[in-house]
């Protein structure tokens, strides 16, 4: 009793803090294992993460590799400037704005669709076997596809073509012709891709609660009145975080897919911010100017995937941070 | 009654178009695939005469035999073999070892480190810096610059951490009061119980070495350390002179059909061959990848 009358509100609070400083010391070193088994993956995050982050500094720079990021000169917002200024600016803004729309608009419903397709299934059998197929092309390199694509595509022997000429029509030079790039990716993208996708619209699917089908046939809905009404509200949450990833992921169209694609007769359409860097960077040598095309692209990236979360979180839906 | 069998009716119309369209898009997503390796095991002549070849009337191993008659195709192969085990074997050990530190809840800092991860995959320094952050860590060149710059991959670690956040406390503390130290425990205790989420990580990471291209282009320049990847995209595409910069290529005489179609095969089989052992652990690991975690 007079104990506690002698300690002032003061010193409790100052003895509290030292209380809970010294627990929080506790704690850590209670752990000092477990963060002994995080450090080599905090470092491998730092050096291959982070450091480039830092990096990125150089496209304020004329960086030149002997001087190195602390001896090369600081030139602005030149690299920038020269950037917005270049024709190929907005040829690469809009072939990657239609490839991003291709994305969204045309790959992304398809592999919802496929999912609602695949529950509606009854047969396990016949489910798994569909399913063990179409995750076949995910496992397939990007080269693979794109090798696949052409030996059919192909003028001289590729079976498309002959199959067209058999039925009395031009053969179309599918790789070469600026028109058939677009469609050539979107098809090579839902082919690899489309299966694999309905991975986790399945398993968000699996919490549904049976008895409101049951409910709803009792009431006389039909198929796709059920999936209309039951499936799909119930997978909404996981559409709308993937869509925001995807959105997140708008100017990631796949280097190695496109660069895959790209030749001299496509470039036109085909040549995206990513394909641009490389060309740039790594075979000209202009080290700062693609970095600082690396950068613009990272932060519209950037921004956008804030900007969807947001919208995300207006509609009351749940964001994905 | 009357009203449910017309439902039935209904039902069953649905279920055959639902059932034949399913089964039109798993045959036309394989049927590119068969074709390749039916034409793979086909002679030149009938490939050229026959319009939409799947299996080959007569079977040869020609093309097979072509491929390997030289080192290349064996390097290519040896080199892919090495970097996808290798390289799923040190990807799985610090995936494994950041995933369980960081599902630990009483782990002073957790949130600060899960956001800088996350962070990472919401924006990157970009394909130029990281090159020069692999170059002055000196390994241009090397095939661990096909491994050690790829070492976690965020996603991966994010399934398994909430993999591991899911495991019962109470088996980890039992093990404690034995007198456990946390490596013992995670490898010990946790590791067995979590064998769907480790073989699904690890088929994720294999196929992502086995598949590895852009790496190979922009960190190997010695054409004798190159993975299959690269060679495919040689023989298939480069040979044909029809790349970007494809000039160099023209005046070889592109190889026959059959060689593209046997070396596409090659680069792709071994990584399906695993696939079906993985995969009745993987249906129930794969449920994990809530993207969430």
């Amino acid at each position: 009793m007079s104990m506690e009358t002698t300690i002032s509100p003061k010193q409790e609070k100052r003895n509290y803090k030292k209380m809970r400083k010294s627990e929080l010391w506790k704690r850590i070193k209670k752990n000092k294992l477990i963060y002994l088994m995080i450090l080599p993956g905090l470092l491998y995050f730092f050096i291959y993460k982070y450091l480039p982050m830092y990096g990125l500094i150089i496209s304020f720079q004329e960086y030149k590799p002997y001087l190195g990021i602390s001896g090369s000169e600081w030139v602005g917002l030149e690299h920038f400037k020269r950037l917005f200024a270049s024709p190929d600016f907005w040829m690469i803004f809009k072939n990657t704005l239609i490839l991003f729309g291709l994305q969204i608009f045309v790959y992304f419903p398809i592999p919802i669709i496929l999912s609602l397709m695949l529950n509606e299934v009854r047969h396990s059998f016949f489910k798994k076997g569909v399913q063990t197929l179409v995750y076949i092309p995910h496992f397939m390199s990007w080269v693979v596809i794109v090798s696949i694509s052409y030996v059919m595509l192909t003028l001289d022997g590729g079976i498309v073509n002959a199959i067209i000429e058999s039925l009395g029509f031009e053969k179309i030079n599918f790789l070469l012709n600026e028109d058939w790039f677009r469609p050539m990716y979107i098809l090579q993208v839902i082919w690899r891709e489309a299966g694999w996708g309905t991975i986790i619209f399945l398993a968000a699917i699996t919490a549904v609660d049976p008895q409101l089908y049951e409910a709803a046939r009792m009431d006389g809905a039909g198929r796709f009145r059920q999936m209309w009404h039951i499936t799909l509200p119930a997978i909404r949450n996981v559409i709308i975080v993937l869509l925001i990833l995807k959105i997140g992921d708008v100017l990631e169209l796949g280097f190695e897919h496109v660069y895959l694609l790209l030749n001299s007769s496509n470039r036109n359409v085909a040549e995206i911010f990513d394909t641009y860097v490389y060309v740039a960077g790594l075979q000209q040598g202009q080290f700062s100017y693609s970095t600082a095309v690396g950068f613009f692209k990272g932060a519209v990236g950037l921004i956008m995937v804030v900007f969807a979360n947001w919208l995300a979180k207006k509609f009351n839906e749940e964001g994905i941070y | 009654m009357a009203k449910k069998k017309r439902i039935t009716m209904g039902s069953r119309m649905f279920d055959f178009f639902n059932y034949f369209l399913l089964a039109l898009i798993a045959l036309i997503t394989v049927l590119p695939f068969i074709h390749v390796v039916g034409s793979s095991f086909a002679t030149s002549a009938e490939v050229a005469n026959t319009k939409f070849l799947l299996f080959p009337t007569k079977f040869t191993l020609d093309a097979y035999e072509y491929i390997f008659s030289t080192d290349t195709i064996f390097k290519g192969l040896g080199v892919s073999v090495i970097v996808t085990l290798g390289g799923t074997l040190w990807s799985m050990f610090f995936s494994t070892l950041t995933a369980y530190g960081l599902a630990r809840k009483d782990l002073v800092g957790r949130r600060v480190i899960n956001f800088l991860i996350v962070f990472t995959l919401l924006f990157n320094g970009g394909m130029i810096p990281t090159f020069l952050v692999v170059q002055q860590t000196g390994l241009l060149n090397s095939l661990w610059a096909l491994i050690i710059p790829v070492t976690i991959n965020a996603f991966n670690m994010i399934i398994l951490r909430s993999f591991f956040v899911n495991i019962p406390e109470s088996l980890e503390e039992s093990a404690k009061i034995d007198g456990a130290n946390d490596f013992s425990i995670l490898f010990r205790i946790v590791l067995p119980i979590s064998l769907p989420a480790i073989a699904t990580i690890s088929l994720f990471y294999a196929v992502t070495y086995w598949n590895t291209y852009m790496h190979a282009i922009l960190y190997l320049s010695d054409a004798g350390k190159w993975p299959i990847q690269v060679l495919l995209r040689q023989i298939v595409v480069l040979a044909s002179g029809l790349t970007y910069d494809g000039a160099a290529y023209t005046d070889v005489p592109p190889p026959e059909t059959t060689i593209k179609m046997a070396t596409i095969v090659v680069a792709t089989v071994p990584i399906l061959l695993v696939y079906p052992f993985l995969q009745k652990y993987f249906a129930k690991g794969a449920l994990l990848g809530s993207v969430k975690g």
